[in-house]
């Protein structure tokens, strides 16, 4: 069975935002709501700023709590793929209470919503749109269950973390720490 | 119609637009979506995937929009695309924000006698413009007739213009943003950079970025190619008085004293040359002038540059090392908005100086050679006239390739223009797609300079501050309506690729083409314009090429053919890269940069700096519902020290004044370690004073109204407006 997951690459993420407008076109989200949204973490240490820029998104976490809280199975998971049955959903938000990305939103269809990873395009020659119009190439969508997937050889070649891993959600939204560079040549 | 004597500008919560008007038949104006759309159809879903190339901003890249039952519902990426590759930046994802803005300009507007506007309707609009210029032609003569435009939609009205006899035209993309950096490097390479900039980001080993902050400047396929190359392990060196996003993705961030660009330029040619780490092959096959260079630079050492600079002499030594050890895949990025200090097109000799030392010119990693599809001319008739201008900007910048927005503006204002012979008074202005309130430095000579127009008319999609001092506004189609002129720059996959409008015309906006037909028949040129839809004019021009517009369409809204690498070849007097120019020396100028210091701010005042942000360009996307949602509004960046001395907070909202008493807007403050302590920067096009603009008026401050100084390059008039200093009321 396939196990749906995603990483985005803070080697080249630049924040800029194209990602959020392909999804609410996609997936027609409504004016002043996101299914996916830019942060932006400035820290600072002994070797000066260091500036983490990367689009967030539910996290279609394998043990996932908003699934567990759910009191009408509205929300589910379809191959790694944490869905909401909107003829199910009673609009009690305890789904968005209990998810520790900030991921659904209530809207005005007092349905919850959130990503799908554009779900109806899964098994068509299409990726999720903001895996498409990613300028910067940051976002790579694939089946974990699938060794050869290009997901799964990053994930084997690439450092990488999880946010909030001490909630034991065990995530699938993977952050590739930034490349290490080739040693400066000898001048 | 009395003549306007006080051309005031028309704010519009005091005065409604009065009264309706008729709306002019545009039976041909544009052909069914369908049509266009070739094999991309589908028939049984009334849904439409429409290939055209973007305008939000003006790199061109090619989109794919989905249209369902005449509405666009979408816009990707167009996957056949060479320089776009089926991505986008937010602008571009975000372009119907543009396409569906309320707030657009809807019918003609003419102002009336006691300053207000009316709507009229297009026969009334067309009538008067054609009446005004008429006049002016034969009183003053059709140079008094000025053309100041931007972007591939300005076509039709530069072929008016030539209908006409005039040759007085500008754009501020020339002296206030790239023409100093293409002059610079024409003088070196006889070749610029290239509009869409010929770099191999994607191949090359160093980079090091002065300007151009690529990551908040989002050019699609320039940013696709940076972050290729980082991903490839491209190590990068940022030279920025801000951390910006490419300097937190780089390895070396130099923090430079604005202003001081130059010296550290010397610096690493110093480093360069004396440390014998420049492409020697590359120098003795192709360049001239390079013991002139080893001379001019051998007092600037890393330790001279370091006290203006303010940067340590190790850190420039050890970045030149690292370009220089890279060699042949190393770059120097040209950048591109280049008006900054006055001295800018030494600054970009300065630049294409070291990319010579460093071999990358004609090679995959630095500026490779593009290879272009030439697209056939259309027959159009020749012009009845020479045209003329009403001043020759060669006798004032002889080494200058356009005029400056700015000369026609003090030309405007009689016995202010100096420099050249002006033959001719200017008397009215056509100003397309280009908001010159927030174009050109210095907008209140912009208020004078109206004043003394017999006709000001302004074409444009919104309610741009610009349009409140125009006599008559017309309404333009935004690119998703309309078809342009065929895109086909040099690039390494030579391209043809189409505009056509994706759905019709909204409101009564027009497309370009048919405002300048219109005006051409009106003023009995209608010969000159020989077509009846401009859609005509790109069939004619695909068939030359052995396509057409329905083949083009079959193919993805694209014609490619293969790369053909161009012979190494420099347009220069010598016919060789020139470290020393010959051209500048004999025209009176430096054949070799040289650092002049600048003025440095006084106590408590900042350098301002502007720049982008990821979602907007110009002031034209800072009304787009769409990109507001990612970008609400502008903020100054304050480092922490400096907020501390002024007593400011996080989020605090501040007034700006600079040293001439101008004010900004209520502009909210984010205090910051990513700048440095002398200056403050904020992101461009925000601060909007029209009230028609409901979404973004009195939303941040406007950079370019504080923007009242300007430091003019002597070369090519360049207006280098980094040299003005705020402080906090």
């Amino acid at each position: 069975m396939a196990r749906y997951g995603m990483s985005i690459d803070l080697t080249t993420c630049v924040g800029c935002g194209a990602c959020v407008l392909s999804c609410k076109m996609e997936n027609n989200v409504p004016d002043t709501y996101a299914r996916t949204w830019i942060e932006e973490n400035l820290t600072e240490n002994a070797g000066g700023l260091s500036l983490e820029l990367f689009s967030n998104r539910c996290h279609h976490c394998k043990s996932a709590p908003c699934v567990s809280v759910c009191p009408t199975q509205a929300s589910f998971i379809k191959d790694g793929i944490v869905m909401i049955d909107k003829d199910l959903c009673v609009g009690c938000r305890q789904c968005i209470s209990a998810c520790p990305y900030g991921a659904r939103y209530f809207g005005p269809d007092s349905r919850v919503d959130k990503c799908t990873f554009c779900e109806h395009r899964v098994g068509t020659d299409r990726d999720p749109a903001c895996v498409e119009v990613c300028p910067t190439s940051s976002l790579v969508f694939g089946d974990l269950a699938d060794r050869g997937s290009e997901l799964s050889k990053l994930l084997k070649t690439r450092k990488y973390k999880v946010l909030k891993k001490d909630k034991r959600t065990k995530p699938k939204f993977h952050f590739l720490e930034p490349v290490e560079k080739k040693a400066t040549k000898a001048s | 119609m009395a003549r306007i004597t006080r051309r005031k500008f028309i704010d519009l919560t005091k005065s409604a637009i009065l009264g309706g008007a008729a709306i002019a038949g545009a039976a041909t104006l544009m052909s069914e979506p369908a049509e266009s759309a070739g094999s991309n159809t589908d028939s049984n879903s009334g849904e439409f995937v429409i290939p055209s190339y973007c305008d939000v901003c003006f790199m061109g890249c090619g989109i794919n929009v989905t249209v369902k039952n005449g509405r666009a519902t979408k816009i990707e990426g167009n996957p056949a695309h060479p320089i776009s590759r089926g991505k986008l930046c937010p602008r571009g994802a975000g372009g119907l924000g543009q396409l569906y803005d309320p707030d657009r300009l809807k019918t003609p507007l003419m102002r009336t006698a006691d300053n207000k506007f009316k709507a009229v309707s297009w026969d009334e609009a067309l009538d008067y413009v054609a009446d005004k210029m008429k006049t002016i032609m034969d009183t003053h003569g059709p140079e008094s007739l000025a053309l100041l435009k931007h972007g591939k939609g300005a076509a039709p009205f530069v072929q008016l213009w030539h209908a006409i006899g005039s040759k007085t035209e500008g754009h501020p993309s020339y002296a206030q943003c790239r023409g100093a950096r293409d002059i610079g490097w024409s003088l070196t390479f006889g070749k610029g950079p290239g509009g869409v900039e010929r770099v191999g980001l994607d191949q090359a080993e160093v980079v090091a970025f002065i300007g151009g902050h690529l990551g908040e400047n989002m050019h699609n396929v320039t940013v696709q190619d940076y972050t290729t190359g980082l991903r490839n392990g491209s190590r990068h060196i940022v030279v920025d008085p801000r951390y910006s996003t490419a300097a937190s993705k780089a390895e070396h961030w130099l923090p430079i004293r604005p202003g001081t660009d130059i010296a550290l330029l010397l610096a690493w040619t110093h480093v360069l040359i004396y440390e014998d780490l420049y492409d020697k092959a590359f120098i003795e096959k192709y360049a001239t002038g390079f013991s002139e260079l080893k001379e001019h630079v051998e007092y600037t050492t890393p330790e001279w540059a370091a006290p203006y600079t303010g940067l340590n002499a190790d850190d420039i030594r050890q970045t030149a090392r690292e370009l220089g050890a890279a060699i042949p895949n190393s770059l120097l990025f040209p950048g591109r908005r280049f008006a900054w200090y006055g001295d800018d097109t030494q600054r970009a000799r300065a630049m294409a100086i070291i990319n010579a030392l460093l071999g990358a010119w004609g090679n995959n990693c630095g500026v490779f050679l593009g290879d272009k599809i030439k697209v056939p001319k259309y027959p159009f008739p020749e012009a009845h006239h020479k045209a003329k201008a009403a001043f020759d900007s060669k006798e004032k910048y002889p080494l200058g390739t356009s005029t400056p927005v700015q000369d026609i503006i003090d030309a405007t204002i009689p016995g202010r223009f100096k420099g050249a012979t002006q033959n001719a008074p200017i008397k009215g202005w056509m100003i397309y797609s280009t908001n010159l309130m927030r174009s050109v430095p210095n907008p209140k000579l912009i208020e004078e300079a109206v004043q003394h127009l017999d006709l000001m008319v302004v074409v444009e999609t919104m309610p741009a501050e610009i349009t409140g001092y125009a006599d008559i506004v017309l309404p333009d189609t935004t690119y998703l309506e309309r078809f342009d002129v065929l895109n086909a720059p040099e690039w390494r996959e030579p391209f043809v690729s189409i505009r056509q409008p994706v759905v019709k015309p909204l409101y009564q906006s027009r497309p370009s083409w048919w405002i300048a037909k219109q005006i051409a028949e009106r003023l009995g040129l209608g010969d000159q314009f020989n077509y009846g839809n401009f859609k005509e004019v790109v069939d004619h021009q695909l068939k030359q090429l052995g396509s057409s517009l329905k083949d083009i369409n079959q193919k993805g809204g694209v014609l490619k053919k293969a790369y053909v690498k161009p012979a190494m070849k420099f347009k220069t007097p010598s016919g060789k890269v020139e470290l020393y120019s010959k051209k500048l020396a004999r025209a009176g100028f430096d054949p070799m940069p040289r650092f002049i210091k600048h003025p440095e701010p006084p106590e408590n005042y900042y350098r301002l700096l502007y720049g982008r942000t990821p979602q907007h360009t110009f002031s034209r996307t800072s009304n787009n519902a769409m990109l507001l949602e990612l970008f609400p509004e502008n903020e100054v960046w304050v480092n922490p020290y400096i907020a501390r001395v002024h007593g400011i907070r996080d989020g605090d909202d501040v007034v700006l004044k600079n040293k001439n008493g101008v004010k900004s807007n209520r502009i909210k403050v984010r205090v910051t370690k990513r700048i440095r302590q002398d200056c403050i920067f904020m992101a461009h096009g925000f601060g909007r004073t029209d009230r028609r603009l409901t979404k973004s008026f009195d939303v941040g401050a406007d950079d370019n109204g504080l923007l009242t100084k300007y430091e003019l390059d002597p070369i090519m008039g360049s207006t280098g407006s980094q040299v003005n200093f705020v402080t906090f009321v």
